[in-house]
């Protein structure tokens, strides 16, 4: 062979093999390292010094460290992992770099606020990034209904949640139910209506794929709540009428002429446990279930239903 | 073993910038150059000459055809060991001096550190630039970096050293020089490839010359055939301006220039003419073979391509 | 052969210092002492921290501008100056040319990578009156930056091998800039879908990856380096150098010079 193309295959063999070696080195970074990233990005935890060194590319960082942030929750998100410290700072730097990147502030609505495992549990800090929100977007009726719904939902706090929801309906604009939502905080109305209308809310306003998937959730937990709530009165009331517990729902379903067992959002029907308690077959389907849950039950690993 | 073979190399070029057209630097080429003989590559700028040379150095890759040097593959690394290599207008790291470009170069070459700083010193005072090799080559002038670029070349002391326009950019007393220089290689046993469309110089040193034009081979010769009397003709000259009839029916064109005449004449009828002008009474001054330049050569190679190309293009 | 390769390395160092690169240094030394005097009169316990930051970041800053500006000239000058045809003459093969350019490089930025390193401690010591044990971190900190300063340059090289200085300049910022942000990308790739997702992994793991070797903030905070942190580097830097030279070896082999 020429001395040539002695080199050239060389070189081309060494191009491959070097090649191989360096993917598969990050690959394996990859495995054990996977948040390198995030954990020394935040060494600068301060969005004004993020702002600085940013040179002027607020716009990109805030892309970039937006990214960042879902990648951070969705992972730990899916190990159930209970603490979320880097969620506050990545959603402060990120609308410090770009205060009208509206997904960050519904990010931090649904995620920042609640308790963990679902969240990170800091519904003030969500409610200070949600301010923020709504002092950079006027015009955005959306920020206050996140706000109103963080102050429902989390703190608790119906006269704040009724202020936020009123203030955005006057946004030029707003969703007819910002009104409706107004009213329902001012008469503290029927908790399971007004939460479906606050989850449909958020579903059908965001565009998120997190946020839209964790809104189906409580939906669905909803209605097994509700349908727990109804199917456990109809026990007591057959245990108030016969004076024994039902052997089973069979004996519920035909004392109150309902059409069959009524069926859980999967297609199960609900059950009966010993001591007269309406369960639901499978609570791991149903993360957010306040009803209809064994009392020794301990929670699984999270199953969703809407694919990524 | 010749010094150099060529056989069949060729080079076509795409130029163009959307739709590439071929471009023939170099029609297949066959040359041969024997050891110990300069070997002069003639022609007009852009015939092929630094293209013929680069595929050589194995700076430019050939479309087909291969060569040998000194008996090997002209791509065997080991051919460099033994040959040498002056670019045209060269140009060398201007941040060295004379002395650390050929220091650097030796080191390159292979040669052992105790014989480089030896060889250095003779390579220097041989092209004149011994008091110089302590000066940065950005200050060099043209004539003197044509005289490193010698230096480099020779350095090594290859058996065949390639020159591309070798007396560029040099004044008379350089190319002097430059000339003996290559004598002194030829003496030494080495041999020369240089190019250059510089006929005259071609004629005084080289044995043997090449024509090319426009990438195509046209005539190769030794310079004692091609210049001898190929037309046969005599040049006679006398004094005073009279010209005898009797000459003209020697078939002589005669001209008068101030106070003698000049004629060509047949080399045949050269004594009939001497016996012409002695029963005139007209002064002989001189009688001369008239030898064909190399220039008449060159021109005719490049004329008769010119038509043999207008017939095949 | 690798005599070859050393005497083409320390010629290239010799240009360099004789283009008087090394002057770069006085404007890090004036910088460096700058900072470190005016931190050390403001005294409010931060000022091994902002020695350190702004030291490392100004020897990876100045060290990339120089490999990039000096890198894309490497093979391209030679070729443009026709001072390459003289060198290829002679019993060197081109491999060795391009080898031997990297190596002379890579040794003009490690040298000036140590008169910086020896600032920067000069400037920690002036501020903090002391050295700690969790000070030899920064070694640590400087040899991944001499590792990043090994890849620019085989990249600068690269395409120095086939294109003009002004275009290899910008090739080779933009994957500065990219590798410096190689793990968004991947995160980026990772959230898409079908063939864009395929290429944008692809490019992910082809663009050289710089995440891991910036740990000048954690050592600004004295954390601990882990030796396989520093074997992976290494690795890393290796590979990835080995693949782009030879991806240069490959194209200029095939190169016809004009």
């Amino acid at each position: 062979m020429s001395s040539r193309g002695k080199t050239t295959f060389l070189a081309a063999v060494g191009l491959v093999i070097s090649m191989a070696a360096s993917i598969l080195l990050l690959h394996h970074i990859d495995e054990i390292q996977p948040r390198a990233t995030i954990e020394d990005a935040l060494y600068i935890n301060s969005p004004k010094i993020v702002r600085r060194a940013s040179l002027g590319f607020d716009g990109l960082m805030a892309c970039i460290y937006w990214t960042r942030t879902v990648q951070y929750f969705g992972h730990r998100h899916f190990l159930r992992e209970h603490s979320y410290n880097e969620l506050a700072p990545l959603l402060e730097i990120t609308t410090a770099l770009d205060p009208h990147l509206i997904p960050a502030y519904q990010f931090g609505a649904s995620f920042l606020a609640p308790r963990p495992p679902n969240g990170a549990g800091q519904p003030e800090r969500a409610v200070e990034l949600m301010r923020y929100g709504v002092q950079n977007n006027p015009d955005n009726w959306n920020l206050y209904y996140n706000l109103g719904f963080i102050y429902y939902t989390e703190l608790k706090d119906y006269a704040k949640a009724g202020e936020a929801f009123a203030q955005g309906s006057k946004v030029p604009n707003a969703h007819p139910f910002m009104k409706i939502l107004a009213a329902r905080m001012a008469e503290h109305a029927e908790e399971y209506s007004t939460a479906r209308i606050l989850w449909t809310a958020t579903y059908e306003s965001s565009k998120d794929n997190e946020i839209r998937e964790n809104a189906a959730e409580h939906l669905r937990s909803l209605k097994v709540d509700d349908d727990v709530t109804q199917l456990q009165a109809a026990v007591d009331r057959f245990a108030r009428n016969s004076g024994r517990l039902p052997a089973n729902l069979w004996e519920v379903v035909a004392a109150e002429r309902l059409p069959g067992i009524p069926l859980d959002p999967d297609g199960n029907p609900y059950e009966l446990s010993a001591d007269g308690q309406v369960q639901v077959q499978d609570p791991d389907d149903f993360p957010f279930l306040t009803k209809g849950v064994p009392p020794d039950y301990k929670p699984g690993p999270p199953k969703f239903h809407i694919q990524h | 073993m010749s010094a150099i073979e060529i056989l069949d190399l060729e080079k076509t070029y795409m130029v163009g910038f959307w739709r590439k057209r071929p471009k023939r630097a170099l029609q297949p080429l066959q040359l041969t150059v024997e050891e110990g003989e300069i070997f002069g590559f003639l022609g007009p700028n852009g015939a092929g000459k630094t293209t013929t040379l680069k595929i050589l150095m194995g700076l430019v890759f050939p479309t087909a055809g291969t060569a040998r040097i000194l008996g090997r593959n002209w791509t065997d690394p080991e051919v460099k060991a033994q040959i040498g290599f002056l670019p045209e207008q060269p140009y060398f790291y201007d941040y060295l001096t004379a002395h650390e470009l050929l220091d650097y170069y030796g080191q390159l070459s292979g040669i052992p550190a105790k014989d480089r700083k030896r060889r250095i010193d003779e390579v220097l005072s041989k092209v004149g630039l011994a008091d110089v090799k302590g000066l940065q080559l950005r200050k060099f002038s043209k004539g003197m970096l044509q005289r490193v670029g010698i230096g480099q070349a020779i350095l090594h002391d290859p058996k065949l050293v390639f020159f591309d326009e070798p007396m560029s950019g040099l004044d008379p007393l350089g190319r002097r020089e430059v000339r003996d220089l290559m004598e002194q290689l030829k003496q030494a046993g080495k041999t020369v490839f240089f190019s250059t469309h510089i006929l005259s110089d071609a004629e005084a040193l080289c044995d043997r010359v090449a024509i090319i034009h426009k990438g195509e081979l046209r005539g190769v010769g030794a310079v004692e055939t091609l210049t001898s009397s190929v037309q046969g003709k005599v040049e006679v000259v006398w004094q005073g301006t009279q010209i005898p009839s009797s000459m003209k029916t020697l078939g002589a064109e005669c001209h008068a220039t101030g106070d003698t005449v000049r004629a060509v004449i047949q080399e045949g009828q050269q004594d009939a003419a001497i016996d012409l002008l002695r029963r005139e009474h007209i002064r002989l001054i001189a009688i001369t073979p008239l030898r064909t330049s190399l220039e008449t050569y060159f021109v005719e190679k490049l004329q008769h391509s010119q038509t043999t190309a207008g017939k095949s293009a | 052969m690798s005599a070859r390769i050393v005497h083409i390395a320390s010629n290239t160092f010799r240009e360099a210092v004789r283009d008087r690169v090394l002057y770069n240094l006085i404007a890090f030394a004036v910088l460096l002492s700058g900072a470190a005097i005016l931190v050390g009169q403001i005294s409010i316990e931060i000022e091994r921290l902002v020695v350190v930051n702004l030291g490392l970041t100004a020897v990876s800053l100045f060290g990339i501008v120089i490999a990039i500006f000096i890198g894309i000239g490497l093979v391209s000058k030679e070729i443009d100056k026709r001072t390459l045809y003289t060198v290829l003459s002679r019993p060197v093969r081109r491999w060795e040319f391009i080898v031997g350019k990297f190596f002379g490089l890579a040794g003009t930025l490690v040298v000036n990578t140590f008169f910086m390193a020896i600032g920067v401690f000069a400037a920690l010591f002036y501020v903090a009156h002391k050295f700690s044990a969790s000070d030899a971190t920064i070694l640590v900190a400087l040899y991944f930056i001499v590792l990043e300063f090994l890849i620019i340059c085989s990249l600068a090289l690269l395409f120095s091998s086939f294109s003009s200085p002004l275009l290899s300049a910008v090739f080779a910022f933009c994957l500065f800039v990219i590798g410096s942000f190689a793990n968004d990308l991947r995160g980026f790739a990772m959230l898409a879908h079908g063939f864009t997702r395929w290429i944008a992994t692809a490019a992910a793991y082809l663009v050289p990856n710089f995440s891991a070797f910036n740990i000048i903030s954690a050592v600004a905070h004295q954390q601990p380096v882990s030796a396989q942190l520093i074997l992976q580097n290494t690795l890393y830097a290796v590979f990835y150098t080995a693949m782009v030279l030879s991806g240069a070896v490959l194209v200029f082999e095939h190169r016809n010079l004009k």
